[in-house]
């Protein structure tokens, strides 16, 4: 555990890659090229969204679709607000995922943290049985589910909405992967031999330390909950969330494209907001290999 | 496991010696030992059971919500279960066998497959390219990395929206551009191939970056030395590509493309929304509806939850056997690439500061999460 704490902490594998890193060429214009090239490519939907979301519907008479966004965004927008109930199902996407990333994070990193650094009887069969269920396709569970929220009188509900994902084997997972490696056994043994309780040694040593790895999880699971539509649009279709509103307005307005344009491009603005903020943790939560959304 | 932690024994031990040391002090403060004690007794149920109770929340909620829905499918499947009536009699495996012989169900695998194959191969092929030329000494790396990311942050919804209206038969972009090129408006919405192209396009678009990113990390933990000594021998950069490069990234490559099945299996929100104006979901005449619209209208349109389990049961049979293919897949591949990569993790967790986690179980997560619908 020292070790690879150490080497963690070890400057020299660094600068020999750093060293190698100077050796290396830049590459040339073509790269560059290329790589400008599939960033247009990226983003034109989403200019071409703002082009067609900006004009007035007389834009799919002409010949030949514009270029530059017309004036009439602000008045698609009205249509748009006329149409749906845009802020209640911004608000309603807000607490879903909110609540569900804080129960996702909080339990994985509960469990993860057992999981991790914690002995007890059969610790590595239950964890066997996490990372067996990290493969299930729990989302064919929709029929029984959907029968039980009935039963209870829960659709229409954003609680009905939350349920199926408040925790997540792949969290559980993720949290104790990260844990194992970032917290010395040595530190738990301290705050034990200083008295402190368990849930004490996990708040002021356990939770410390996760943090990184919480942060990771918390955007992966915030952005999973966000993107969901199946099970929002079937459990609680009068409670929309934003993705669910968003597909009512194209089959409330489906010849009307315009307006279904400006509505999809604001329904993409929080997570481009998202993606400024946290765009580089997005990325290297990928790289690492860590969270895949 | 081995070894016992010191904790367990020095812990509670350590706070046993004081209340049985010097005796004025103990004399005086008999209360308080009284309360140490009872501390001590706390302190081992503590020690014993809290584990337990850590790791409950998560297994107790995952029962409720995960795993029993999924095996109360099964009882649903054998039952002439309605939407309306309730649970009905119990007809074995009929479900099935009317499902197996049905044409609707063949034909939503189809689509489900084709589509699959649509996007998963071109975007493979693709993601490597776009990884390939980020694995270079970039300037802007950071910004250059995050520019592939774009596409992800589009919900699947509003993916559907936009690309929808673009291959809009009419008005589209994509007609209209083929228009000037004289070439004939294609019935993207109303034949069976150019829709399938048209929703992969969608799934396309949205992960190629993604997947461009792991498959960078895979690249980056390929040691620069062997690289740096094939270069010294002479090997080109495209022959470094294709004898380096690749055989390395190999792994990761299968991860992609089998995490890409399993989502791919599990489509709906594109094949959803992909035509508002048709009345069947999935096109006038199902061109492209899959496996898991085609359950979601036998459910809750026409009320059939036995025969929708039942499609849901066979789905995730078909899931779960390709998660198995995975798995053996991946071992042998592990096994067989132990030597070059033994330095892999050790560099991906130095260069990250963080340790990664072992693919095969990434891989399942993925997999589990990124359903494209």
């Amino acid at each position: 555990m020292v070790n690879q704490t150490l080497n963690r902490a070890a400057p020299l594998p660094r600068r020999k890659r750093s060293h190698s890193f100077t050796t290396e060429s830049r590459p040339g214009f073509l790269v560059y090229g290329i790589l400008l090239a599939f960033f247009l490519g990226s983003t034109y939907p989403l200019w071409y969204s703002m082009v067609i979301g900006s004009s007035d519907s007389g834009v799919f008479a002409s010949a030949r679709p514009p270029l530059l966004p017309g004036g009439h965004f602000w008045s698609n927008v009205a249509e748009v607000f006329n149409t749906v109930d845009f802020w209640a199902a911004l608000g309603n996407s807000l607490v879903v995922s909110s609540v569900i990333t804080l129960s996702v994070v909080s339990f994985s990193t509960l469990a993860g943290y057992a999981f991790a650094k914690l002995r007890f009887r059969g610790r590595e069969g239950l964890l066997v049985f996490v990372i067996a269920t990290l493969a299930v396709p729990t989302q064919l569970g929709i029929i029984p589910l959907f029968m039980m929220m009935k039963e209870f009188g829960w659709t229409g509900s954003l609680g009905a909405i939350m349920i199926p994902t408040l925790v997540t084997a792949f969290g559980v997972f993720f949290m104790r992967q990260y844990l194992v490696d970032n917290i010395p056994d040595e530190l738990i043994e301290a705050a034990r031999v200083d008295g402190a309780s368990m849930i004490g040694t996990f708040w002021h040593v356990g939770v410390p330390a996760a943090r990184p790895a919480m942060a990771i999880l918390s955007l992966f699971t915030f952005m999973t909950a966000w993107t969901d539509y199946l099970w929002p649009m079937l459990v609680a279709p009068q409670t929309p969330t934003l993705q669910v509103a968003l597909s009512q307005l194209q089959s409330a307005r489906y010849v009307d494209y315009t307006i279904v344009m400006a509505g999809a491009l604001m329904a993409t603005i929080p997570l481009l907001v998202l993606f400024v903020v946290a765009g580089k943790q997005l990325v290297s939560g990928i790289m690492t290999g860590a969270v895949k959304g | 496991m081995t070894n016992k932690p010191p904790g367990a024994s020095t812990g509670p031990a350590g706070r046993k010696a004081r209340p049985s040391a010097p005796t004025p002090e103990k004399l005086r403060e008999d209360q308080l030992t009284g309360k140490q004690r009872h501390r001590h007794f706390f302190s081992r149920l503590d020690y014993k059971y809290s584990p337990y109770l850590y790791v409950a929340p998560f297994f107790i909620l995952f029962a409720l919500v995960g795993l029993f829905p999924l095996v109360y499918t099964f009882v649903v499947s054998i039952n002439d279960w309605d939407l309306l009536g309730g649970a009905g009699e119990w007809v074995g495996l009929e479900n099935y066998t009317a499902e197996l012989s049905s044409p609707l169900f063949w034909n939503s695998l189809f689509n489900t497959f084709s589509i699959f194959l649509l996007s998963a191969i071109p975007q493979l092929a693709i993601a490597t390219f776009i990884a390939a030329m980020l694995d270079q000494n970039l300037r802007a790396k950071t910004f250059w990395r995050m520019s592939v990311l774009v596409p992800y942050v589009v919900t699947p919804v509003a993916v559907t929206l936009i690309f929808s209206n673009a291959f809009d038969e009419k008005y589209g972009l994509i007609n209209n551009l083929l228009q000037v090129f004289n070439v004939d408006p294609v019935a993207w919405k109303t034949s069976v191939f150019p829709s399938h192209l048209a929703i992969a396009t969608m799934v396309n678009w949205r992960w190629t970056g993604y997947n461009a990113l792991i498959l960078l990390a895979a690249m980056q933990a390929v040691p620069r030395e062997l690289h740096e000594s094939a270069a010294l021998d002479g090997a080109g950069k495209l022959r470094r590509f294709f004898s380096i490069t690749l055989p390395s990234i190999r792994p990761t490559m299968i991860f992609v493309i089998i995490t890409a099945t399993i989502g791919g299996m599990q489509i709906f929100t594109e094949p959803k929304l992909f035509n508002a104006s048709s009345s069947v979901p999935g096109g006038p005449d199902r061109q492209y509806q899959t496996t898991v619209l085609y359950l979601w209208d036998l459910a809750f349109n026409r009320g059939d939850f036995g025969r929708a389990s039942a499609v849901a049961w066979m789905l995730f049979l078909i899931i779960i056997l390709i998660g198995v293919i995975n798995f053996l897949l991946s071992r042998k591949i592990a096994s067989s690439g132990e030597k070059r990569a033994g330095r892999r993790p050790a560099r991906r967790g130095r260069r990250a500061g963080k340790t990664a986690i072992p693919a095969s179980g990434q891989d399942m997560a993925e997999a589990r999460r990124r359903n494209h619908g």
